[in-house]
């Protein structure tokens, strides 16, 4: 019996390999939209290309899987079309930190309210294997052969430097604490970034399950996640790289500053410029 | 016949924008047709930039080289136009070191500006003197005055009405001493006529067309439409957004047509460069975009503030993969307007990326035009559907157009993919769909031929020698032909570049001789006529110093070419 009937799909041939962490967002994802009583219908996923992009392939919904790098634009224009839908931009630690790494800081600027889903497995799987943004100093693939030199990105300190109002990291040996960070993020308002650990079992030898089983931990329950200093010197612990709801605070969404939106959240396909008034800007020129 | 050119010479920064902007909507308030156009470097301050007004009693919308009075602001500023300066030229202004043999009349309009208080009135005094030429006087000029600067200030409106004023007085002084006038009694009524410049047109042609979000990064030329749009924003319910980056602007373009809005991108060469996988991306998820691509001269930066028609071929061939894809090139703001507005249909009813195609020269010139007629396509008829359960994004049709719905309207799921895809819109590797896919895709060029106008013909119907032009040169080789009126010539403009209709091919084949006048290097619509139509083409006229062709360079170069007939 399906466990999402509303999300699962039968018959599809699923491009992962047995064990890959991405089967764990994909569930933790669809639980996530269940609990919350979200339609299918209610729900565009923007994703760009990798493995993790294809996650909107493998469940009921709404989808526009676009460029490498480019999910951010795309999920910010269909937000600005339509503010009544829930949209998730998902994709790869490559595809969102590397290739689209720039909108990923520009769309943390605007806080336009959409929920950013990063699977962070530090390698590149789709290109087999070398490293990506976030790969560790030292980690060796057929391209860095002496080991990766450049320090990692740290998409966490990098959103909390940039007042990200929603900033969250999970671990998908954990599918209960990863959905309800997804949860958390979906029910929050403006832009909200849930970096995902999980490992890639084919590529990345070194950052295994049991890599990060020793290697996180959860922020304590008193953990202010308000105070943005405090935030910030969690998320720059290398020792130990902590999981959960790093820094939340509540501003006003991007779509929600935009003037025609203050009256009415009215989509753009129903609104029609008025023709008579245009005519007649026209003819005062 | 009234026709006088009037070239206002000065540094960035000494107000040429705003004399350009209120001179000619004055003029033609006034009754005189008029049109103007600026050549300016790449600077916020000093340099040499220059705007020529032509004021006329019959329709002018060309640049001329030819100058019959230089208004100098600045000292310096005179050998950046000294090509341009014939015998017969006066020169007013600033012109106490000049050597040259011209009638000179030494005006310190900085001076005159500086004792009202500061030389940022300086614009003000010399648009002033030159209405005493035109006699049109304070209560015709102040409420244009009052409307301009009163925006921002009521004391600069009041100072720059007092320094126009003193202007004024000088023109009139000056006239009273010389026998220099080019007065001549207004004979038409201009009200039901529009003055606007390209990017005013091309911005409501959008809105005609439905445009309700624009996306873009600021990049010379292109800008002009952003700000016209970013300025209507509030009455017509735009959402404008300044972009990181123009990969950004065509991805919430293209994201914001998904969802049911109708966006537009406004870029330069370079910019659009970086949307060309975007542009693949429109092509395959069959998503529409609409693109202002205004050129200037690349390679690269190239000439950021110059004109050109050099990116033909960039918009013919961008973007990796085959799709299909329509360009347009306006060359009248009637044109600007109508095609913007049926970029949007195009682009909406055929799911395809349109490119409309204009230039520095275009888009920042003033012209005089017949009002537009904003309701003339039934734009409203949205070409979206509202999906049910069984809904499949890429159904396959005997045109090769699929519905299109939207998220959000109606009950089915709305699945769009850059990879190769089923009908239900998923990744696949299955060679009988991608056969399928790509044919479906192409079959849209067969029904983009009955969109395609054929390109407007003026000149002699029974030409001997075919001149061929496209986008902002329509008014140039027009000009150039009523100074020619004997001789055998007839003018092909295209206004939609592509995909070309087989139907024109009677046109040249009926030509003893065919040119093709472009603004690039190498003859692009030229190549694209040859590869296309496979038509002969006798020569081209090309010009890529980055300025505009002239009238006078036209007229030379068609005698050149109808003597070259009669010597056989």
């Amino acid at each position: 019996m399906a466990k999402h009937p509303l999300f699962d799909k039968t018959n599809i041939d699923i491009a992962w390999c047995p064990g890959c962490g991405n089967f764990g967002i994909l569930e933790s994802i669809k639980q996530a939209l269940d609990e919350l009583s979200i339609k299918p219908t209610q729900l565009v996923v923007v994703s760009g290309i990798g493995q993790a992009p294809k996650t909107p392939h493998y469940f009921n919904t709404h989808m526009f899987n676009g460029l490498h790098g480019r999910a951010l634009p795309v999920a910010t224009g269909v937000k600005i079309a339509n503010p009544n839908l829930l949209v998730i931009a998902e994709g790869g630690d490559g595809d969102m930190y590397g290739e689209g790494g720039n909108h990923f800081l520009h769309t943390i600027r605007r806080n336009i309210n959409i929920v950013h889903i990063v699977h962070n497995n530090m390698v590149y799987g789709l290109t087999k294997g070398q490293a990506s943004p976030t790969s560790e100093i030292g980690f060796k693939t057929s391209i860095q052969t002496e080991g990766v030199i450049a320090e990692p990105l740290n998409p966490i300190a990098i959103a909390i430097a940039q007042d990200a109002s929603f900033v969250a990291r999970a671990y998908i040996g954990d599918m209960e604490k990863t959905k309800d960070t997804i949860k958390a993020a979906i029910q929050h308002e403006g832009y909200a970034l849930v970096d995902i650990f999980q490992p890639c079992i084919a590529f990345n030898k070194v950052n295994t399950y049991q890599w990060f089983k020793e290697r996180t931990y959860y922020l304590p329950s008193d953990h202010n996640r308000a105070d943005r200093v405090s935030a910030f010197s969690k998320a720059i612990e290398k020792d130990k790289l902590p999981l959960g709801i790093f820094y939340q605070k509540k501003v006003d969404s991007f779509e929600k500053k935009q003037k025609i939106y203050q009256v009415s959240w009215e989509p753009l396909y129903q609104r029609h410029h008025d023709l008579g008034k245009l005519k007649k800007l026209i003819e005062e020129k | 016949m009234l026709d006088i050119s009037l070239v206002f010479c000065g540094s960035a920064g000494q107000g040429l924008q705003t004399i350009e902007y209120i001179l000619t909507q004055l003029i033609k308030k006034a009754g005189y047709y008029t049109f103007a156009t600026k050549e300016y470097m790449s600077r916020i301050h000093g340099g040499s930039n220059s705007s020529e007004i032509r004021i006329s009693d019959h329709i002018v919308s060309a640049f001329v080289s030819r100058i019959d009075m230089l208004i100098l602001l600045s000292t310096d500023t005179f050998p950046h136009l000294v090509d341009r300066v014939s015998p017969d030229t006066v020169i007013v202004g600033a012109c106490h070191d000049l050597s040259s043999p011209n009638k000179k009349y030494m005006i310190d309009f900085e001076k005159i500006a500086l004792e009202i208080g500061s030389k940022r009135y300086t614009n003000s005094v010399v648009m002033g003197f030159i209405l005493a030429f035109l006699k049109i006087e304070a209560s015709f000029y102040e409420p244009f005055f009052t409307q301009y600067y009163g925006a921002k200030s009521k004391e600069l409106a009041e100072k720059n009405i007092v320094a126009a004023q003193i202007g004024y007085k000088a023109g009139v002084a000056f006239l009273n001493t010389n026998s220099i006038s080019f007065y001549a009694k207004p004979s038409v009524d201009l009200n039901h006529k529009i003055l606007l410049n390209g990017s005013e047109a091309l911005a409501l042609g959008a809105i005609a067309g439905g445009c309700n979000f624009i996306a873009a990064y600021p990049m010379s030329p292109s800008t002009g439409v952003l700000t016209q749009l970013a300025s209507l924003s509030h009455e017509f319910d735009i959402v404008v957004e300044q972009a990181e980056d123009e990969i950004a602007a065509i991805n919430m373009g293209l994201g914001a047509w998904y969802a049911g809005g109708r966006a537009l991108v406004t870029t330069s060469g370079g910019g659009f460069a970086l949307m060309c996988e975007s542009l693949s991306l429109s092509g395959m998820t069959e998503t529409p975009m609409v693109i202002n691509l205004a050129q200037r001269p690349g390679p690269a930066t190239g000439l950021p503030t110059r004109t050109e028609q050099g990116d033909l071929n960039l918009a013919l061939f961008a973007g990796h993969g085959e799709f299909p894809r329509v360009i347009l090139a306006p060359g009248t703001i009637d044109q600007a307007f109508s095609l913007m507005q049926k970029a949007f249909y195009l682009a909406d009813k055929y799911q395809i990326p349109v490119i409309v195609l204009s230039d520095q020269f275009f888009v920042d010139s003033y012209f005089v035009s017949q009002p537009l007629d904003a309701l003339s396509m039934a734009i409203y008829d949205q070409h979206i559907v509202k999906t049910d359960a069984t809904y499949q994004r890429y159904q396959l049709t005997a045109d090769g157009i699929s519905p299109r719905g939207i998220p959000g309207f109606g009950d089915g799921l709305v699945c769009v993919d850059s990879d190769e895809h089923t009908e239900a819109g998923y990744i696949t590797e299955d060679f009988e769909v991608r056969t399928k896919m790509v044919q479906k895709r192409l079959k849209k060029f067969e029904l983009l031929q009955t969109e395609i106008a054929v390109p407007d013909f003026f000149g002699k119907k029974d030409y001997k020698t075919l001149i061929v032009c496209w986008g902002s040169n329509y008014f140039v080789i027009k000009e150039a032909l009523d100074l020619l009126p004997h001789a055998e010539i007839g003018c092909l403009h295209f206004s939609q570049v592509y995909p070309l209709s087989r139907e024109i091919i009677p046109y040249f084949t009926r030509a003893q001789k065919t040119i093709v006048i472009e603004n690039n290097a190498t003859g692009q619509l030229a190549q694209l006529l040859k590869q296309q139509l496979n038509v002969h083409i006798n020569a081209t006229l090309l010009k890529y110093n980055g300025l505009p062709f002239t009238v006078e360079e036209i007229v030379i170069a068609l005698k050149k070419y109808t003597q070259d007939h009669e010597n056989g």
